[in-house]
């Protein structure tokens, strides 16, 4: 049995050796809003927080996580990055969007007063193949408004 | 009344002729004058944007339908092979629930014919247990020689498709009298989609109906292909299709997966979900294929083009489709003497699929970048020579254009293109500058059947009703927009329900830059029979006649200058509804209908490296009446960054001895990130087409990636004098094409032969 620290709750699950965070969140808890679109940490639509670091859920056994807080983007459906992703057409087929406001949300956290480089930087592991890079890179920089 | 007619039909350039019923109001309804309107033409944000950024909208990935299993597909390691398969052992375990072989279903193939594709499949309670009953089925493998090189293909007539011959005028005579005569040989390599949701469908029998849950750009087509592959009447196929993480033209089928999840579900009678990974995405999903194109073209002095020649070969791989890479060569310029002909080599590779502007980006490629080594022999100024050979009318069929507004176009990428000298004279050290352009050509006038029902409650709010899909191009909130527009309704008031072939009517195929000028059109016309009905309503409830009254800004109005809200009426309605039906109408005979643009792009190159960094694109495209001028500059920035990955960093590589496909992972195949993209001006004319349908809309999904690659290609040649004929230009292509250039200048030779 594990005990898994997510978005502020507690869960157990029990997952066989090898399982993957992402597994976990999508697989036993319907935790969905975390994608899967690589399944081997090359795009980031899997990534959520450990203890608000950004990381690649479909690459962390889940056995590794340990009393680390999960945050995926159900934790942060609130957050004014959502609201900021909307309002500048950050999205077209949204599948890449969670994991970019996962990522977004801790670079915001991390770094309050971010440049255009910086946002630039900071999200090129986030892959959008719909390419609403403009836009995202506008969300973030307005995340405040 | 309902009316039968028979219409010509275009799906990326594909004409077919059809029977369409066409009832409601389309052709009755005048179009909006031009411009922004209440609703229509100003920007709104996604009504899907909230849902898809929180993570609750529910992708065919994200199904979990009780008792679902999840399949595992065996794949040919081999580019070509014999497999016998013995499923035996996995058959023997409990937890294998399902096991097919070729002879179980019709996409599993006794001699596979390229890398990946599918043997076998099982399906177990989870993906784990599938992948690892896949190790259970033994197969003897009798390696078989791969056909890998176009040009042997193409020399032992080994074809997909017939090959295309295409002649207007008398191209030899032509040449002859020709002052000048440029030719060149230009490649372009295979790109993937890499839509972020890979291929996937869950399906399962619900009594006698089959339900299909599937990533998908055609709802009806994949209902219309798999009830002709089953047997079953149409009505017996489901098709759900809510939300779809991108296609770009590799999703307009079934798919091998589907065909493998319905014959596992009905072996197993669970519910099966077959997703591809990313590594069997890239094998097997579909690909832009590469080309070849020897092209050459001879103009007068003054430039005026007299004749142009295009030998093209599409190197399709095993199956699909042979492309339109000449459209560009016979569309784009008034030149009276074209020849093309057109080669689709069929080989052991993973088959091509559409994707973004099949053909045309490849095509316009070549072409536009040969008119500029043709404007560099001349002397002329490269705008200046596209203005020179404008064509005012199509000479392919000899049919007027319905809209054309490329001129304006033009006009309107003059600012831009004078940045050169600036742009120029930014060079600094290795760092050379320089710009260049592209002229755009490509269909996106839609057509039908398409049909749409709008509902009006008594709440005074409207939902249009079509069994279409949004494939993140915004499509649920255009078509709120238009129906909001027709009623006068706020947009907050109109929703758009979509994605259930069980819970709407007939929708386009999201393919073809089709899907707002097919669809608008309906919604608009199911829009006003619903608000003719509310009028209706209204001139009884007032003891007034119905023609005196209109509806505006939620208000009934008449002619005599009373006015009552809309609830007024809609409060009378109860539980009882308003129901309007509109139906797509056909595109104006016997012309024809087309999208047109110009980027100009503006680079950098380091002459030391070759690195090559594009700074600036300005894009100007008209499309006819823009919906949702928010998504449609996102859907003009998406295309361009496209544009980038295929103009300088993606390619899929194969071993040329093995034909195994190298490229399936993202970190091997090279999607732009953020950090590549330059700063994208956009600029939609805006001008509806007045003979198109009652919106005036065209398709914007492909117009903004034909000419990119073409673009920067033109802007590298300014820049630096290299003269780049293959993409992507990685940096040896770029370090050989500046030896060249180098080699030419020391010979003091002249550009071109």
């Amino acid at each position: 049995m594990l005990e898994l620290k997510i978005n502020g709750g507690t869960y157990e699950v029990d997952p066989p050796v090898g399982q993957t965070l992402a597994e976990t969140l999508r697989g036993d808890l319907g935790l969905t809003g975390t994608k899967v679109a690589c399944g081997e940490g090359h795009c980031g639509a899997c990534t959520v927080q450990l203890d608000g670091v950004p990381a690649l859920s479909c690459i962390t056994l889940v056995h590794t996580v340990g009393e680390r807080e999960v945050t995926t983007i159900e934790g942060l459906r609130d957050h004014p990055l959502v609201d900021a992703f909307v309002r500048a057409d950050a999205l077209q087929c949204g599948f890449c969007t969670p994991g970019q406001i996962v990522s977004a949300a801790a670079l915001v956290e991390a770094e309050p007063e971010l440049t255009a480089e910086r946002v630039r930087h900071a999200m090129a592991g986030n892959l959008c193949r719909c390419g609403a890079y403009p836009r995202i890179e506008e969300a973030i920089l307005s995340w405040r408004d | 009344m309902a009316r039968l007619i028979r219409t010509e039909k275009e799906v990326e350039g594909k004409y077919t002729e059809q029977w369409v019923v066409v009832e409601g109001e389309d052709e009755a309804l005048d179009q909006w004058p031009q411009g922004p309107r209440a609703v229509v033409g100003t920007p709104a944000r996604r009504q899907d944007g909230l849902q898809r950024a929180r993570g609750e909208a529910e992708y065919t990935a994200d199904l979990q339908l009780p008792g679902t299993l999840h399949a595992a597909v065996l794949r040919s390691p081999y580019a070509h092979a014999r497999a016998k398969v013995d499923l035996t052992r996995a058959r023997a375990t409990g937890w294998v629930r399902g096991a097919i072989g070729p002879g179980d279903c019709h996409v599993l193939q006794e001699e596979p014919s390229f890398h990946g594709a599918p043997v076998a499949a099982v399906a177990a309670d989870s993906l784990r247990e599938a992948r690892a009953g896949l190790e259970l089925i033994d197969i003897e493998w009798e390696e078989l020689e791969p056909l890998l090189d176009p040009e042997e293909a193409v020399k032992r007539e080994s074809f997909v498709d017939d090959t295309r011959h295409y002649s207007r005028g008398d191209v030899e005579a032509a040449f002859a009298e020709a002052d000048v005569v440029v030719e060149g040989e230009f490649r372009t390599q295979v790109v993937l989609h890499n839509a972020l949701e890979t291929h996937q469908a869950v399906c399962r029998w619900e009594g006698e109906t089959l339900e299909v849950y599937i990533s998908t750009q055609f709802i009806w087509g994949v209902r219309d292909s798999i009830s002709s592959q089953l047997g079953l009447p149409p009505d017996r196929v489901r098709v759900v299709c809510n939300y779809m993480g991108g296609g770009f033209g590799a999703k307009n089928s079934p798919g091998d997966h589907t065909y493998i999840a319905i014959a596992l579900a009905s072996q197993t009678g669970h519910p099966v979900h077959c997703a591809l990974t990313r590594r069997e995405e890239n094998l097997a999903a579909g690909n832009r294929n590469a080309t070849s194109q020897r092209l050459r073209a001879g103009a007068r002095s003054d430039g005026t083009l007299v004749a142009l020649e295009g030998e093209y070969v599409n190197a399709i791989g095993w199956a699909g489709f042979n492309g339109p890479t000449y459209g560009p060569i016979e569309m784009l310029y008034a030149c009276e003497n074209v020849r093309t002909v057109t080669y689709g080599a069929k080989l052991n590779l993973p088959p091509n699929a559409a994707f973004r502007a099949p053909g045309f980006v490849e095509g316009t490629f070549g072409l536009e970048c040969l008119l500029d080594e043709l404007a560099g022999r001349l002397e002329l100024d490269p705008l200046e020579l596209r203005r020179r050979n404008y064509a005012d009318k199509d000479l392919v069929d000899d049919r007027p254009f319905s809209s054309k507004n490329l001129l304006e176009c033009y006009d309107r990428a003059e600012p831009h293109w004078a940045r050169r000298d600036e742009v120029r004279a930014r060079s600094e050290g290795p760092w050379q500058r320089g710009v260049g352009l592209a002229s755009q050509i490509w269909y996106g006038g839609g057509g039908p059947p398409s049909y749409a029902w709008v509902r009006v409650g008594s709440d005074t709010r409207a939902t249009v009703i079509t069994a279409m899909q949004d494939i993140g191009t915004g499509t649920r909130t255009a078509m709120a927009q238009i129906a909001a527009e027709e009623l006068g309704l706020p947009l907050e008031r109109v929703r758009c329900e979509l994605g259930d072939s069980a819970r709407g009517p007939y929708a386009s195929i999201s393919a073809g830059s089709s899907t707002t000028p097919s669809m608008g059109p309906a919604v608009r016309a199911a829009a006003a029979d619903a608000a003719r009905q509310l009028l209706e309503i209204a001139a009884q409830r007032f003891h007034l006649e119905e023609r005196v009254l209109s509806l505006r800004g939620g208000q009934i109005v008449s002619a005599d200058g009373g006015s009552w809200p809309l609830e007024e009426i809609t409060g009378l309605l109860e539980d009882a509804q308003i129901l309007g039906k509109g139906a797509r109408g056909p595109n104006p005979a016997g012309m024809r209908v087309l999208t047109f643009g110009i980027q100009v792009a503006e680079v950098a190159v380091d002459v030391e490296t070759g690195e090559v960094v594009v700074e600036r694109i300005a894009a100007i495209h008209d499309v006819g009446r823009v919906i949702n001028p928010l998504g449609a500059r996102s859907q003009v920035e998406g295309g361009i960054i496209q544009g980038i990955g295929h103009t300088l960093s993606e390619a899929r590589l194969v071993d040329p001895v093995s034909g195994k496909v190298l490229t399936q992972t993202l970190d091997a195949y090279k999607l732009p990130t953020i950090a590549d993209v330059p700063e994208i001006v956009t600029d939609l004319l805006d001008i509806p087409d007045e003979h198109l349908t009652n919106l005036g809309s065209k398709g914007l999904g492909e117009p903004p990636i034909v000419p990119t690659a073409a673009a920067i290609v033109n802007a590298i040649r300014d820049a630096t004098g290299a003269e780049v004929h293959e993409l992507p230009v990685s940096r040896e292509a770029m370090l050989r094409a500046l030896a060249e250039a180098r080699e030419r200048e020391k010979r003091g030779a002249p550009a071109a032969v």
